[in-house]
């Protein structure tokens, strides 16, 4: 297996299907460490962009007619 | 037992019992259309390998300064977590097809008494159990490793995971059927909400926050994102199926 592949292998592992919520937990724990550097209580900052980058990741969803008995992985 | 460890035990135990019973889908499907020894042995290679990985990472994780430590499994927990929310609260939602033992047995099986079978060992069978097991169980070992580091009792996340293995293996053989009534879309679920909550917790702790309460916040914090996930789900369901295709799902892994 070359370099290349083991890379891609690992990548595909922790950032999984949806880049968008690797980067918003990176942007979770950022925001809360640069709170927490201006000496500000941040223990809030995670959780609201955490959940607001999900729900912002769901917006264009909506219920399917087959989704029911379908199988996925 | 604290709190916080019952939490990390019932976390590792539902995130490990939902990943054994796909891979025990896999596996009856190999074994029952084509070799059992071939099948088992796969497993049990697969179960080998990642058995190495937890006692050579686990020591070496702890190693890290626990604000380090913090910030990385939180990071990571929390990227493993919100990805398996997201396609929970779709499943939930109906935008996504819930998962089906029984289609996905039929589906393997049918797949697998396609391929020819060789005189002697098959390695098809091997590799197809060994691939599953090892795919579907390497993300529970992260969990078992980051959460046990975490909590300094890698051996509680262990002894969590062994259980919830047991459990599933000890009811796939009593049935010999893929485990088609365990709840495992609302199991997907509760392990979305504790692995993001859990995620936030320490990330932000290793971040440098100071969270009112120290571990009792956990609590709270379960429940705010429990309640934000439900809301979601109903927000989607309201939206209706008359407007536009569902949310499809995304390619690359499939970690939930």
């Amino acid at each position: 297996m070359s370099a290349r592949r083991i890379l891609a292998a690992i990548w595909d592992f922790v950032v999984g299907d949806d880049p968008r919520l690797a980067l918003a937990a990176l942007a979770a724990i950022g925001l809360t460490a640069v709170v927490c550097a201006f000496g500000l209580s941040a223990w809030w900052s995670a959780p609201v962009v955490a959940l607001a980058a999900l729900r912002w990741t769901l917006r264009g969803a909506r219920p399917s007619a087959t989704s029911a008995s379908r199988t996925s992985s | 037992m604290s709190g916080a460890e019952a939490s990390l035990a019932l976390s590792v135990f539902l995130a490990c019992a939902v990943e054994a019973v796909e891979a025990l889908t896999i596996v009856l499907a190999v074994g029952t259309t084509r070799h059992w020894p071939a099948a088992l042995g796969g497993t049990g290679v697969a179960v080998l390998v990642l058995a190495v990985v937890v006692a050579a990472l686990g020591p070496a994780l702890t190693v890290l300064p626990l604000g380090v430590l913090r910030v990385v499994v939180g990071g990571l927990l929390l990227t493993f977590g919100l990805q398996w929310l997201r396609k929970a609260i779709l499943r939930a939602a109906g935008a996504k097809d819930k998962h089906d033992e029984e289609a996905i047995f039929a589906a393997e099986a049918a797949e697998a008494a396609a391929v020819p079978v060789a005189a002697g060992f098959d390695g098809y069978a091997f590799a197809i159990s060994f691939k599953a097991v090892l795919l579907e169980g390497l993300e529970v070992a992260f969990i078992v490793l980051t959460f046990g580091a975490n909590q300094h009792d890698v051996g509680l996340a262990a002894v969590a995971a062994a259980a919830a293995v047991l459990a599933v293996l000890g009811a796939g053989l009593a049935l010999r059927a893929p485990l088609a009534r365990v709840p495992e879309n609302g199991m997907k679920f509760a392990v979305g909400v504790m692995l993001t909550s859990f995620g936030i917790f320490w990330g932000a702790e290793g971040a440098g926050a100071d969270w009112p309460g120290g571990e009792v916040s956990l609590a709270p914090l379960v429940a705010v994102v429990l309640l934000a996930a439900l809301a979601m789900v109903v927000e989607i369901r309201g939206r209706g199926a008359t407007a536009g295709p569902a949310a499809a799902p995304r390619r690359g892994r499939q970690v939930a």
